[in-house]
Parts: C-alpha cells; sequence; structure tokens
C-alpha cells in the first residue's frame, strides 16, 4: 500500500477544565491507534514537541471568554484545514456562561481579591458563535470512545456515527428501568442528546443533561410534566436548566421561559 | 413422580414443586428468563431458582407512572407486566451483524453474529405472546428471514402466565390479545392462591412441554379447579384499566391523517422513542458500520432505531417527517392501520407499555377515542345535517 501523508493533528484549550483533552489522553489503548495515524502536532496537555502550522485536524476545547480569545480561533481556524469543537464548552459555552445570565462583574467582585486584574468579556459563547465548525462533539466531559469516533471518521473520510436522538434510547437499549415513571425522578434524559450512554439513570440518577439538547427536544411538555405531575418548583426547573449547557439554545430558552414568568 | 401427560391435558403444580419445573429446563440447558425485582420494577432477567421470582410483588401503573408495590399474599406471578417486553431477547437491542477485513486480495467478512443463546421464558402473557406471533410474521414469514431471530425464536421454550389481575394501562381484550393465553405456549399457568392454597394450573400446549412436565410432580387437575382457573382470567378480562374501540380503525386512521388532534399530540409529545422502544411489537432497527483506526478491520452492528429519530426518515435533503406531530402520527398510524396493510393484523396487542413508559403520559386510547369522537367522517355528516 501506498504509504499516506499522517494528518496533522492540533489541540487548542479556551475556557475550560480540561477534561475533554484528558478524555484523548484517557483512551489508552486507543491513544496509540490514533498516535499511528496521525501526527501529534501540537497538543501542549501530551507533549511539548510543536510542529508548524497549518494542521489538517484541529480539536478545540473551551468557550471564548477573553478578547484575547476571540481573536486567537480566528488565527487557528485560519491554520485548520478542519476544526471540531470538543466539550460542552466549545459547543455550547459550558457552565461558565452562567455569567450570561447575569453581570460578570457581580461575580469577578465576589470571586477575585483583586477585581482590578481581571479582564474578561461579559460573555462565554461557543466556538461556532466566532468561526466556522465543521463537527461539534458534545458532552461534559465528552465520550472518549465518540472523541476517537469522530477522529476515525475523519481519518477515512466518512461521517461520524453520532445518534442525537434521546438519551432515552440508551436506557431503553441497556435495560434501565425509566427513573422517571418508575422512581418519579425528575430526568433530563427525554431532552438530552445520546452519547454518554445513560450512565446517570443506570445508578437510579435523573439526566442532567450533560450532552445538551437533542435533536427535536421538547423542553416546555418535559418541564411542564415535572412541575405538575413531580411537583418540581419552578426555580429547581430554571437550576436543571442552567447546567454545562445552559446557554444552549434550547435549554436557555426553557430558563429563561420560567424565569420571565416568576 | 408421575407419567407424562398429554398435550392439551391440564395438571396441577403444587407451589412446593415449582422449583421442579425451572430444574427441568436447567437441566435442558435453557438459559432460564423471567421476573426479577431490579431498580423498583419487576423486570425480566436470567434466573436460577424460584427464589429469583417476585415473590409477593405487585406493580401499580398509569399514564407515566409505574410503582412496585407489596402484596398481600406471596403470589410468584401477582404482578401485571414488565417495563420491557420479551422483544428485548428474541430481537436483542443491540447487535454485531459481522467482522471483516481488508487483504491484499479483497474485503473478506471473518465472523458472522454470535450463536444466539437458548432461552426458556418464564411467566409470558396472553398480550406478549401475542406480540411474539406479530414478530414472527415481520421477521420470519415474509420474504427475507432474518436468522438472528428465527434461531432465538425457534429454539425458545415458553412458559406462559394466564393474568390473574389487569392493570391500569391494559386493554388487551379490546385487542383480541388476551388475558387468556390461546396459543403458542409449551406450558401455559394460572396461579390460584388461596390462603390455605398455593398452586398452578397447568396447560400442556406441546409435546415438548408435556416431556418437561413429565420430570415434575403433578396431578390431574378436576374439572372443578379448571373452571376456577378459567373463572379466574374471566374475571381479569372485565378488570381492563382502559379500552380502545377498533371498529372501522384502519379507515378511522386513513380518514383523519390530518385531524387537528394530531397537532395537540405534537405539543405534548418528546420525541423521546420510549413508546417505540417498549412497545413488543416495534422491530425497527439501523444499522452502523465501523472501521478500526487504519480502516482495515471493518465489523457492522445494529441497532434499535425508532420513527420517532429524525435520521429514521432521513433523505437526501432533510428528514421527511421533521414536525413532532408527523412522527407520532407515523407510530400510531402504524399501529393501527398501515400495519393491516402491511402484515394483515393491528401492530397493538394492548399491552399499555407505551401509556405506562411516556414520560408525560400519552395515551394512545385516549387519542383514539379524541379522534373518533370528532372524527372528519362524523363532522361532515353532521354538517350536512
Ligand atoms: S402500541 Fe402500546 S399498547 Fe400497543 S402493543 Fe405497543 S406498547 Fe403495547
Ligand atoms: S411504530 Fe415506528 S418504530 Fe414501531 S414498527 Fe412502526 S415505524 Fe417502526
Ligand atoms: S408518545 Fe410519549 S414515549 Fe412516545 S415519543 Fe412521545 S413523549 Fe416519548
Amino acid at each position: 500500500m501506498l504509504k499516506k501523508h499522517k494528518p496533522k493533528l492540533a489541540v487548542w484549550k479556551f475556557a475550560s477544565c480540561d477534561g475533554c483533552q484528558l478524555s484523548l489522553l484517557d483512551c489508552e489503548d486507543e491513544l496509540l491507534a490514533v498516535a499511528g495515524a496521525v501526527e501529534i502536532a501540537y497538543f501542549p496537555e501530551a507533549s511539548r514537541a510543536t510542529m508548524r502550522p497549518p494542521y489538517d485536524l484541529s480539536l478545540v476545547e473551551g468557550s471564548i471568554t477573553t478578547a484575547h480569545d476571540a481573536e486567537r480561533i480566528q488565527d487557528i481556524r485560519r491554520v485548520s484545514k478542519s476544526l471540531i469543537t470538543i466539550g460542552a464548552c466549545a459547543t455550547a459555552g459550558g457552565i461558565q456562561s452562567l455569567r450570561n445570565f447575569a453581570d460578570v462583574q457581580d461575580f469577578i467582585n465576589i470571586v477575585y481579591a483583586s477585581p482590578e486584574y481581571i479582564n474578561t468579556l461579559a460573555t462565554s459563547t461557543p466556538i461556532a458563535t466566532h468561526v466556522f465548525v465543521d463537527y461539534q462533539l458534545r458532552g461534559c466531559p465528552i465520550n472518549k470512545m465518540q472523541l476517537v469516533e469522530v477522529i476515525n471518521a475523519y481519518l477515512n473520510g466518512r461521517k461520524p456515527n453520532i445518534a442525537s436522538h434521546s438519551v432515552c434510547i440508551e436506557c431503553k437499549r441497556r435495560g434501565t428501568t425509566c427513573v422517571m415513571v418508575a422512581h418519579g425522578t425528575p430526568c433530563l434524559g427525554p431532552v438530552t442528546h445520546a452519547g454518554c450512554g445513560a450512565i446517570c439513570p443506570a445508578y437510579n440518577r435523573g439526566c442532567y443533561g450533560c450532552f445538551g439538547p437533542m435533536e427535536t427536544p421538547n423542553t416546555s411538555a418535559l418541564s411542564t410534566q415535572w412541575h405538575e405531575t413531580l411537583g418540581v418548583d419552578k426555580d429547581d426547573i430554571i437550576r436543571v436548566f442552567r447546567g454545562f449547557n445552559a446557554f444552549a439554545e434550547e435549554f436557555r430558552k426553557e430558563s429563561d421561559y420560567y424565569e420571565s414568568a416568576k | 413422580m408421575s407419567s407424562t401427560p398429554n398435550v392439551g391435558e391440564h395438571v396441577i403444580v403444587k407451589r412446593a414443586d415449582f422449583e421442579q419445573l425451572l430444574d427441568a429446563l436447567n437441566a435442558r440447558n435453557y438459559q432460564i428468563v423471567g421476573p426479577t425485582v431490579q431498580e423498583k420494577a419487576i423486570v425480566y432477567d436470567e434466573i436460577t431458582s424460584v427464589n429469583d421470582l417476585p415473590i409477593g410483588w405487585t406493580d401499580e401503573q398509569d399514564k407515566g407512572r409505574y410503582r412496585l408495590k407489596r402484596r398481600a399474599d406471596e403470589a410468584l406471578f401477582g404482578y401485571v407486566i414488565s417495563p420491557q417486553s420479551w422483544k428485548k431477547f428474541l430481537h436483542p437491542a443491540s447487535l454485531r451483524l459481522w467482522q471483516a477485513e481488508q487483504t491484499d486480495d479483497g474485503f473478506h467478512i471473518t465472523e458472522t453474529a454470535p450463536t444466539a443463546p437458548q432461552y426458556a421464558f418464564i411467566g409470558v402473557r396472553a398480550c406478549e405472546l401475542n406480540a411474539i406471533l406479530i414478530q414472527d410474521r415481520v421477521f420470519m414469514h415474509d420474504t427475507y428471514v432474518d436468522p438472528n431471530y428465527q434461531s432465538r425464536r425457534t429454539e425458545a421454550f415458553i412458559m406462559a402466565v394466564n393474568c390473574g389481575q389487569a392493570g391500569n394501562t391494559c386493554f388487551c381484550s379490546s385487542m383480541n390479545a388476551g388475558p387468556k393465553v390461546s396459543a403458542g405456549f409449551d406450558l401455559a399457568l394460572t396461579e390460584i392462591i388461596e390462603p390455605d392454597r398455593h398452586e398452578f394450573v397447568v396447560e400442556i400446549g406441546t409435546e415438548l412441554g408435556a416431556e418437561v412436565m413429565g420430570e415434575v410432580a403433578y396431578q390431574t387437575a378436576s374439572q372443578a379447579v379448571q373452571e376456577q382457573a378459567e373463572q379466574i382470567v374471566t374475571e381479569v378480562a372485565s378488570q381492563m384499566g382502559r379500552l380502545l374501540d377498533t371498529t372501522d380503525i384502519k379507515a378511522l386512521m386513513y380518514r383523519n391523517f390530518e385531524h387537528p388532534e394530531w397537532e395537540n399530540i405534537g405539543n405534548r409529545c418528546l420525541t423521546c422513542a420510549n413508546c417505540t422502544m417498549v412497545c413488543p411489537t416495534c422491530f425497527c432497527t439501523t444499522v452502523e458500520d465501523v472501521t478500526d483506526l487504519t480502516g482495515q478491520q471493518a465489523e457492522r452492528h445494529r441497532y434499535w432505531d425508532s420513527c420517532f429519530n429524525m435520521e429514521f426518515s432521513y433523505i437526501h435533503g432533510g428528514s421527511v417527517r421533521s414536525s413532532n406531530k408527523a412522527r407520532y402520527r407515523q407510530w400510531m398510524t402504524h399501529k393501527l392501520a398501515t400495519w393491516v396493510d402491511q402484515f394483515g393484523t393491528l401492530g397493538c396487542v394492548g399491552c399499555g407499555r407505551c401509556i405506562t413508559w411516556c414520560p408525560v403520559g400519552i395515551d394512545i386510547t385516549e387519542e383514539v377515542a379524541t379522534i373518533r369522537k370528532t372524527d372528519s367522517a362524523l363532522l361532515t355528516r353532521l354538517r350536512e345535517k
């Protein structure tokens, strides 16, 4: 077989906790295969050696929260043939997007001893707000097998096998009894994008919505059922939708609706 | 121990001898599956002894609601129905269909689907048995046979149980699918439980059932006991939690394709697909091909899919059924109308699972009633008057 040119992979970090990049390092067996299939050209978390741009594939973790980062993402886009965002921060703004619902200055004053050193934007926004993104991988954190699948699909020139239906389907396929119906536990599964394998319901917890909204989320029908049948109060509904994917459009609309009704 | 009974005969097995039934199946190397208590529900899973059964437990079901409850007695089959049906064994939720590799001289299949286990199902209800017969039609009695289903199905031993109580979401009577088990079983039990008496009236359905029974201590059932068993299931028929009027149902669905109720359901439906996953007749799947990073090894997997998923109706340019309304309508119309054109029967057995396990409690029986009440044909007739 012809020796193919190995694609150059870069991994970039913006405002985030590093958890998603760690998923790549956490791939263990698969990591060796990935390392064999691509040239790891820029991945400070894994290696100090860096190669010069351009890059074939950039994985971007984190959201845009500073003016500097807003410029940096433009540069990265310019030198990347394909750009894939990984995780809830990069894809939806992350937990730090809670600032979008309040005045960021208030947070700064509470959190930092010397607020005057802090130079930040008023919002935390997803990468796709700033540049064109080729694919968005969901999750807080991402599922490492899905990350390998996305890289694999990229290398083989095919569409990734990543379903955007509800978490419920993952519960049913693995045989987990519905925690909402059988236990009365509020669960975001019906409106949440699959991908985690329905971990929380398997441990008798409601879904926290880590993978963000599913393809056609009917958030209002779900929250109505929570409120009217399970007795969840409206403040709790706001809190639940304001998690790692608070700024994802359909979740944001739902929490905003309950807030404006207060 | 007695001799082997005849097919069609009714015998009595005492509660104390019930374990012998499982022993006889164990000895034949069946993987025995039956009701067990798990995570506050009665779930079908592997069992090894009678102690794994939900002794003294029952379930309370309503739309969007299920609760496990204690019974006053020690019944083995004193519950209504489990969250998921036997479909999960006969038509697994995920299955690797084959593995292949690419070598210098081309593409080769190296392994096909793993061999199917030989199951013995304990506690199959009448509606569930009818659902299996419906899936037989889909998977085995058409131009293309699904070998994965066929091997599981033809090897399976079926110990059915007549219902001793109806659930609040049950409507098998309306669908002519229960509560009495009438065909397709090896053995069919009716549990009789009284303060000083606990036994099972067993109807022998097949030679295999008779052989198994021959290894168990039993007595012949008197006419009186048979009548008592019959009486139990007759009473259940009158206790159905719900009704679905199937008069002219196919035409009703077709002529109300544009009924305003679809929009109303669409506003409530989460498109979560739970109803299709738990439905014992829903059969749809998707296949996924995966390769390793080098592209040299490939596998094909099959997963349960649903008409509530966007990808399901995706053709070039987008999904055909993009609204919630269109997807719910597809599901209900398939169950109650297009299924008839496709397979000659309705696609619903009235097990009530889609009602109980819908997180927002959408109820197929209520929806049919609403559409019937405001049937477009009826409205036209009224207007003409
Ligand atoms: S449509 Fe509902 S009631 Fe009918 S067989 Fe399916 S799950 Fe049971
Ligand atoms: S109702 Fe939907 S998922 Fe069920 S068999 Fe019909 S098309 Fe398939
Ligand atoms: S009818 Fe209920 S279970 Fe079915 S997709 Fe809609 S919300 Fe989900």
